[in-house]
């Protein structure tokens, strides 16, 4: 994978395959610390369930994480708790109630939240954004991070020197 | 004995009275209950979601078309998990309620459990030992159960269930939703083209990975976009469907072969495929093993299969204690 740093401390990975968008979810999960929230987002089969079963094993989750489309919400115990979150079914925010997420934010576990534009409104202030996109190779896939907040920041400079980027 | 059955896990709320863990009374869901009385033929997610305004209504249903009143019931069975911890609590709690209030015997059913008793409820003369592929929009889980209460996961998925995938593929080739019924009428009109994906990265084991498939659609959907080409939805559902199907058997029907298995069931919304029940029906009858699957109704979540569940567990060791917790992923060794 390569990856650089970019303005306003976000940073843009190219990874060449699945192999390595998992692999850079674990980098993450290794190093993230209570009271994380990331926001993932991105095409069907962009890689985000994928990355999430990265960051299980960075998390040393109990289990593998895998697609929480159904049931809307797996939780994980690991190092730090892991909430998955899959908002794909659905369409209005007033839907958002059934998961609970304002106690599960007050807890000091890792949220990783993917089609939750539906639940913006309960995304904390600071978080992390991560973007995946289709490259120009059919396995190959392109990860921003964006950090809204310091605290993301510093954790995508902690990031980009465990990757060596 | 008559056991009423609570179902809330996930997007349903229902409630059943079944006879001895085999005869249907009634078997009721709020969607439907809705669906005929308020809102005249639309169901709103947001009301088919809310468990707690729809649990007390689809009980007194279920009592009244059974036509019995709860004194004759003799267990309260409810469904304690895997599912989301909020529905899950409402239908608990609702179900130990009402069994501490009227003094009977409260059991707690395993979701994934309660998959397999729909089988039960539809064939009189089913018993273990017994091999069930559970697949639908939330599971695929090849499960064998030895005897009532006694079961072994073979394998499950690694990333997306079968349904789901049905379901996000017919999205991206703009079928309809749910996507299983719809992508399995365009594929009637195509043909099976080469194999989406040709190395089979689970092979030997009796795991599932469908994440990778879903992801093949799509860079295909892709490459026609660029050049132009107008899409051949049909025959792509076709390969798709195929390519599912053939997993799905490979992975059962090795399990028969390697643990001599005499009875084979399907369950879950998934179950509802014809080309998976022909699949199954033809290798099962290659092997003359016996091959079970429930009627439509019984397939997809129901309290009926949470009932007859209720009813075997409390056959063989008794009630649930009140302070059960739910547990939003359940371990297969509950009350063993």
């Amino acid at each position: 994978m390569e990856g650089r740093v970019e303005r306003e401390g976000s940073l843009r990975v190219r990874v060449a395959g699945p192999q390595e968008t998992e692999e850079l979810g674990f980098f993450l999960g290794q190093i993230l610390p209570p009271g994380t929230f990331l926001f993932l987002s991105g095409e069907l089969g962009s890689g985000k369930t994928l990355f999430t079963r990265g960051l299980s094993r960075g998390l040393e989750s109990d289990e593998l994480a895998t697609s929480p489309s159904f049931a809307l919400l797996h939780k994980y115990e690991g190092r730090l708790p892991l909430y998955h979150l899959d908002l794909y079914r659905l369409s209005r925010p007033e839907e958002t109630a059934v998961l609970g997420l304002e106690e599960i934010l007050d807890e000091e576990a890792v949220v990783a939240v993917e089609w939750g534009e539906v639940a913006r409104h309960l995304f904390p202030g600071d978080y992390l954004e991560i973007r995946f996109a289709y490259g120009e190779k059919e396995d190959e896939r392109e990860i921003v991070f964006l950090p809204h907040g310091e605290p993301y920041r510093l954790l995508l400079k902690e990031l980009a020197e465990k990757c060596g980027f | 004995m008559l056991v009423l059955g609570i179902e809330t896990s996930c997007d349903e709320t229902g409630a059943a009275v079944v006879e001895d863990g085999r005869k249907i009374r009634s078997n009721v869901l709020l969607s439907q209950v809705e669906q005929h009385a308020k809102f005249g033929g639309v169901v709103p997610e947001l009301a088919a979601r809310s468990h707690l305004e729809g649990i007390l209504h689809v009980t007194g249903a279920a009592l009244r078309e059974a036509g019995v009143s709860l004194k004759e019931i003799g267990l309260v069975a409810a469904t304690c998990g895997p599912g989301l911890i909020g529905g899950l609590l409402v239908g608990l709690s609702f179900a130990k309620a009402l069994a501490l209030g009227s003094s009977k015997p409260f059991c707690g059913v395993n979701h994934l459990e309660a998959h397999i008793y729909a089988n039960f409820l539809a064939h009189p003369d089913l018993a273990p030992p017994l091999l069930c592929l559970t697949v639908s929009g939330g599971h695929t889980d090849l499960v064998y159960m030895e005897d009532h209460g006694k079961y072994r996961i073979l394998g499950r998925t690694r990333d997306d269930a079968a349904g789901e995938a049905f379901d996000k593929v017919a999205r991206v080739l703009g079928l309809g939703y749910p996507g299983g019924p719809y992508l399995e009428k365009a594929a009637r009109q195509g043909k099976p083209g080469s194999p989406l994906i040709r190395t089979d990265s689970l092979a030997g084991t009796y795991d599932f990975s469908f994440s990778g498939l879903k992801t093949a659609v799509i860079n295909r959907v892709h490459r026609y976009r660029q050049k132009n080409q107008e899409l051949p939805v049909a025959d792509l559902a076709a390969t798709f469907q195929q390519q599912v199907v053939t997993i799905l058997l490979e992975r059962t029907f090795r399990a028969v072969d390697e643990l001599g298995i005499k009875t084979v069931l399907l369950s879950g919304g998934v179950a509802a495929n014809g080309e998976l029940r022909k699949g199954f029906a033809r290798e099962a009858a290659a092997r003359e093993v016996r091959f079970f699957c429930p009627p439509l109704e019984l397939c997809t979540d129901n309290a009926a299969m949470v009932a007859a569940a209720g009813y075997f567990h409390f056959q063989k060791s008794g009630p649930s204690p009140l302070d059960l917790p739910a547990f939003p992923r359940l371990s297969w060794k509950l009350q063993e």
